[in-house]
């Protein structure tokens, strides 16, 4: 193993990955710095959650060369609680050390849950059972932050609201993050750079040069925007 | 999963009071038609329509019941009987804990075991007693086998099964969390793969007790079939029918008590029926 570069997270060359004859994955080549937030973007089967879940190390069967340095925590498209555990249970799923009670408690109040450890997710919304797996991420107080789609399934309020959030606990916590997304408008606001994977590879690498924090109706999104559904292949209007 | 037990939610919160009469009145209407029944059998046999020898009266049986509780015959052969099922039930539960969870959790141990497990299925395990009797002769190795067999396929499917289900999504999850794989059997695969454990234990007991029924029948000298066997030699009815009282009692027994314990394990299920 080659000594760890200048603080980089995610170093990957040449990763692939096919299912049978299907390429979904052409040799990619990622950098994730220290504490860098980004987007990764594509359509549908690009093989956005593909190359996340390589990092994530959930796929034994992919080739390249990649490594992770430093913990790492997922957060994935669906809450994926345990049902028979207690909320404060899941957050501390795989978690020792002292003081877990308190750091547990502490993550919950950071997404907004104080105090809710005795429930059971099933008695959580979607919006709230999100938020735990936010927190049982935070608790391990990751280097990089992998998140697959992570507020795609939320309605169109709570989806507003941990975007805020995601926001607000990558100022406080500074990790770096791997965002899959296919929401140009997240991407640009949450993301200091988004890549654009077609056809298995990273076609499209820019920088986000926008100032947090963000909104839509900032001078200067409208054209990032443009350009990047038209990088994704959808004819850019509105 | 198919759990009998759910019952839908009571909605009982609105008005309490007025929900639980509705409730009562509707318990007391259920009791109507065996209460019915047995007043028609009581009659029936009074008036000599059913004869003494084929079918005795409730009251018959009653008495009969409490003269063999008050001289401890029921008690000594109701021991010998339970001692069977928990021994068929320890027997065959942990071999199909084993079993199961070696085809459940390795990909050989699949291969290895359950497709001839799936093939033993389809013998009638009652049917084998000819053969069980050959083997291990007709003493209390015979019963405790036959319970054995009873209780193991049932167990078995349904412990396999319950590790099959288990949301692969949910062992993704805590594998990125750290877990290995002894903590991830620990804390995803066995409290996923209760409750139907559970629904196998009541599954289990049941067959436990069908196969004890038929190996009692078996050159016996004690136990609840025995005294029936016996009985019916010298057409006791009444013993008979307190014979198949206590099979039916133990059944409801055993029953409750599983359904007590899984509601006690499965407390996070609560949560689920409700929403």
């Amino acid at each position: 193993m080659a000594a760890r570069t200048s603080g980089d997270v995610v170093t990957a060359t040449g990763v692939r990955r096919t299912f049978g004859d299907a390429v979904v994955l052409d040799g990619v080549d990622l950098t994730i710095g220290a504490g860098e937030v980004v987007a990764l973007l594509g359509g549908s089967g690009s093989g956005k959650t593909t190359l996340l879940r390589i990092l994530a190390g959930l796929d034994p069967d992919a080739t390249g060369d990649w490594r992770v340095s430093g913990s790492l925590a997922v957060v994935f498209q669906e809450h994926r609680l345990l049902p028979w555990k207690r909320v404060a249970d899941n957050v501390a799923l795989g978690v020792t050390g002292p003081d877990l009670r308190r750091r547990t408690g502490a993550a919950l109040a950071e997404v907004g849950l104080a105090g809710r450890e005795r429930a059971w997710p099933a008695e959580l919304s979607g919006g709230q059972s999100q938020r735990v797996a936010v927190a049982r991420a935070l608790i391990r107080e990751p280097d990089l932050l992998l998140l697959d789609e992570p507020f795609g399934a939320l309605d169109a309020l709570s989806r507003l609201r941990m975007q805020a959030l995601f926001g607000r606990l990558r100022a406080q916590h500074g990790f770096a993050a791997l965002l899959v997304t296919h929401d140009v408008d997240e991407a640009l606001l949450l993301a200091d750079r988004t890549l654009v994977l077609d056809g298995g590879r990273v076609v499209d690498d820019a920088p986000v040069p926008l100032s947090h924090p963000r909104a839509p109706d900032d001078p200067g999104f409208g054209p990032l925007r443009r350009r990047l559904l038209d990088r994704l292949g959808v004819p850019a209007r509105s | 999963m198919t759990t009998v037990a759910t019952r839908p939610p009571a909605t009982a919160e609105k008005a309490p009071g007025k929900a639980s009469r509705t409730a009562r009145r509707r318990r007391w209407r259920r009791l109507t038609t065996p209460v019915a029944l047995f007043a028609l059998w009581e009659i029936s046999s009074r008036t000599g329509v059913l004869p003494e020898e084929k079918l005795s009266p409730p009251s018959q049986v009653l008495r009969t019941g409490w003269r063999l509780a008050a001289d401890g015959t029921l008690a000594t052969h109701l021991l010998d009987s339970l001692t069977r099922a928990g021994a068929g039930l320890l027997i065959g539960v942990s071999l199909a804990l084993i079993l199961g969870s070696v085809a459940g959790l390795l990909r050989i141990g699949d291969d290895l075991v359950d497709p001839t497990v799936q093939m033993a299925r389809m013998l009638p395990h009652l049917a084998l007693v000819p053969l069980l009797i050959i083997w291990v002769g007709i003493g209390e190795s015979l019963k405790i086998t036959l319970v054995s067999l009873g209780v193991f396929f049932p167990m078995y499917f349904n412990i396999y099964a319950g590790i099959r289900d288990i949301d692969e999504r949910l062992v993704e999850a805590a594998r990125t969390c750290g877990l290995n794989a002894l903590a991830r059997i620990r804390h995803v695969i066995l409290p996923g793969a209760l409750p139907s454990l559970f629904l196998g234990l009541r599954l289990a007991t049941g067959a436990a007790w069908l196969s004890l029924v038929v190996g009692e029948t078996v050159a016996t000298q004690s136990g609840i079939g025995f005294l029936m066997m016996e009985a019916r030699e010298f057409s006791q009815t009444d013993v008979v029918l307190v014979g198949l009282f206590i099979y039916a009692l133990l059944g409801l027994l055993s029953d409750q008590i599983l359904r007590i314990a899984e509601r006690r394990a499965l407390t996070w299920r609560r949560g689920l029926r409700a929403t």
